[in-house]
């Protein structure tokens, strides 16, 4: 175990790190550094099935989004739900509960769901597996934007209480981590992993590709929920915001990180949320070393589209490589 | 629950340019393993073309020049600045770089154009109706159709009678071997990329004559139930895709036709639900042959 020590310590100071920037920076960049946590969250979610599996998945938003409905459902104060969700179901319109139960609701909404949408789809494999999650995410939005009894519909959520503050995303983030870093330690993850290297010498070892899949899909689930937890009580969310734009921009943190390794999806989402940031305070003109740098409004994402091919054609197994963090590396 | 003819003539027009498309994503996907999912933003950026010249009063014809000449440019472009590089990576990564050729080109046109778009306004009279046998049907529909069937008759003709296209089948089939016997794997891959955005093109004048608000978001939707058409329909054979993108377009016009409004809100909920049902029961598609490509674990 010590020699994988690293492993599990260096992306947790990593995000460590970002938490004491957060800390020290000021209120008006502390939001960055919180939503880079929270982005960190999401983007382990999906390397939990994504890194393990091999299988791409499209419908994880799905989950972060079921997780935002139920924490902020649940803990906008009763007297200001009728003002933007007028006809919730009657047990969701007297119910409130605190920011931990909310949290905690959110990540077990995520992995039912995970549950109920994975004990049909984790059969598919390659395209199709990848189109039927995509459908997941399409039916997923559809009826979050039209379904009025159980949200604001298309209204956005205010009024829920905005507790996601610098510590309590970065304890999630490392919830998140070691979680996804004991997965992969365990027989589980282990067996997931050979089923990704060598699919028919696993299923003949007697792995259950199904099962394992199935395992990290809901854990997946599970993580992608609280993230949307903690998302919704950080910003007031709408439907908008939990859809195709949130899906390419996590997938591509984990890609452009490096698919294969926890090391990865923390640097990919850390590396491209910095990127982000900057760019969004530099439309608005930031303080660079010899001077003001002000960019033209918009360039944020051009950049940021040019940035990510122009890695992905460089280095395409990602900023890591795909693999974890090693001491050795350093003593080179 | 009424049907209309109208509704009828809508959903075959709408299968029509569906199908366009999904032959445009199945041939990139053939010769390259690569799902596109820019596909959209070309067809975007074609309807923006025409959008363009109609706000500079250009005559019909050029507006559609324009719009071949940015759909074919932009096609190039993105075959040599970004396929080429990632020929030989893992879909995994083609994937997200067509990601980000598509958000790139979506926010360049956020920025120019603003998210209220532009009319094309170009060929607007097809858009009025024909009555035949007290039945109206719209001109567009008609023509949609006709130009649909115009394409696929060429494609074939491509594909069956001419070396390149030869050449993209050979390619489509194994790439490696068809190399070997002299196949030239740049050209076969360019005259695909062209192809497909030949098609783009003629989908960018159809559907804007249908629908003249040309926003960044424009086709975006249409891609993505294509794309899902198109592996619903198999994506090993060209024929397999392109029945599968009719049908999806069938489906949708119907049934946005067909539904009371507080159902047809949920028409995306019926047809992705729809998609993911027949991939549980064929998973390689519903029009392949022989079971289709052999089943990885």
């Amino acid at each position: 175990m010590t020699g994988r020590l690293p492993q599990l310590a260096a992306p947790a100071v990593l995000v460590l790190g970002t938490a004491v920037l957060g800390q020290v920076a000021s209120s008006a960049t502390q939001v960055y550094f919180i939503e880079a946590l929270v982005s960190v969250v999401i983007v382990v979610g999906l390397y939990i099935f994504i890194g393990n599996t091999g299988v791409l998945s499209f419908g994880h938003i799905s989950f972060v989004a079921l997780g935002a409905w139920t924490a902020g459902v649940l803990s906008v104060p009763t007297g200001e739900k009728p003002a933007f969700m007028p006809s919730l179901f009657g047990f969701l319109r007297h119910t409130t509960v605190g920011n931990v139960p909310s949290l905690l609701l959110a990540a077990v909404a995520g992995g039912v769901f995970a549950l109920v949408v994975g004990l049909p789809l984790m059969r598919l494999t390659g395209l199709a597996a990848g189109i039927a999650t995509f459908a997941v995410l399409e039916i997923t939005n559809n009826i979050l934007q039209y379904y009025e009894k159980i949200g604001p519909g298309q209204n956005t959520f205010s009024a829920v209480p905005e507790t996601t503050g610098v510590w309590q995303a970065a304890v999630g983030a490392l919830v998140a981590v070691g979680a996804a870093f004991v997965y992969q330690r365990s027989r589980f993850g282990r067996m997931l992993r050979a089923v990704r290297e060598d699919a028919p010498a696993a299923a003949a070892a007697g792995i259950s590709i199904y099962r394992q899949r199935l395992g990290a899909f809901v854990l997946s689930g599970v993580v992608a929920g609280f993230a949307g937890g903690l998302e919704v009580h950080l910003l007031p969310l709408s439907y908008r915001d939990l859809y195709l734009d949130l899906t390419f921009l996590t997938l591509a943190m984990l890609v452009i990180g490096g698919v294969s390794s926890l090391w990865g999806a923390v640097v990919g989402a850390l590396a491209i949320s910095a990127l982000d940031s900057f760019f969004a305070s530099a439309e608005n003109g930031v303080g660079i070393p010899g001077g003001t740098l002000t960019v033209p409004s918009g360039t944020r994402v051009i950049v940021e589209g040019v940035l990510m091919a122009l890695i992905l054609i460089v280095r395409p197994s990602g900023l890591t490589g795909g693999r974890e963090f090693s001491l050795r590396w350093l003593r080179r | 629950m009424t049907v209309s003819w109208q509704t009828i003539a809508d959903a075959v027009s709408l299968g029509g340019i569906y199908a366009l498309m999904a032959v445009g994503i199945g041939l990139v996907f053939g010769v390259l393993r690569l799902v596109n999912f820019a596909y959209g933003q070309l067809i975007m950026s074609g309807a923006f073309a025409l959008a363009l010249a109609a706000q500079w009063n250009w005559p019909v014809w050029a507006g559609i020049l324009l719009c071949f000449a940015v759909v074919l440019a932009l096609s190039m472009l993105m075959d040599r600045l970004v396929f080429r590089p990632l020929r030989e990576q893992s879909p995994a990564v083609m994937l997200v770089a067509t990601f980000a050729v598509a958000f790139l080109l979506q926010s360049i046109a956020l920025l120019w154009f603003g998210a209220l778009g532009k009319i094309a306004s170009s060929v607007a009279e097809l858009n009025t109706p024909w009555v035949i046998g007290g039945v109206d049907i719209r001109k567009i529909s008609v023509v949609a159709v006709a130009v649909t069937i115009a394409c696929l008759a060429a494609l074939q003709l491509l594909l069956t009678r001419m070396s390149v296209g030869l050449h993209m089948r050979a390619a489509a089939l194994d790439f490696a071997t068809s190399r070997m016997l002299g196949v030239r794997a740049n050209r076969v891959i360019g005259s695909a990329v062209l192809v497909s955005g030949f098609l783009a093109a003629v989908v960018a004048v159809l559907l804007t004559v249908q629908f003249p608000l040309v926003t960044p978001s424009f086709a975006l939707r249409d891609t993505i139930v294509v794309l899902a058409g198109v592996v619903l329909g198999g994506l090993n054979r060209p024929i397999a895709a392109t029945l599968g993108g009719f049908t999806i377009g069938f489906a949708s016009g119907f049934l946005g036709g067909a539904l009371p409004t507080n159902q047809s809100q949920y028409l995306d909920s019926f047809l992705f639900a729809a998609v993911i049902l027949v991939l549980l029961v064929r998973p390689n598609g519903l029009f392949t042959r022989h079971g289709g490509t052999a089943q990885r674990l």
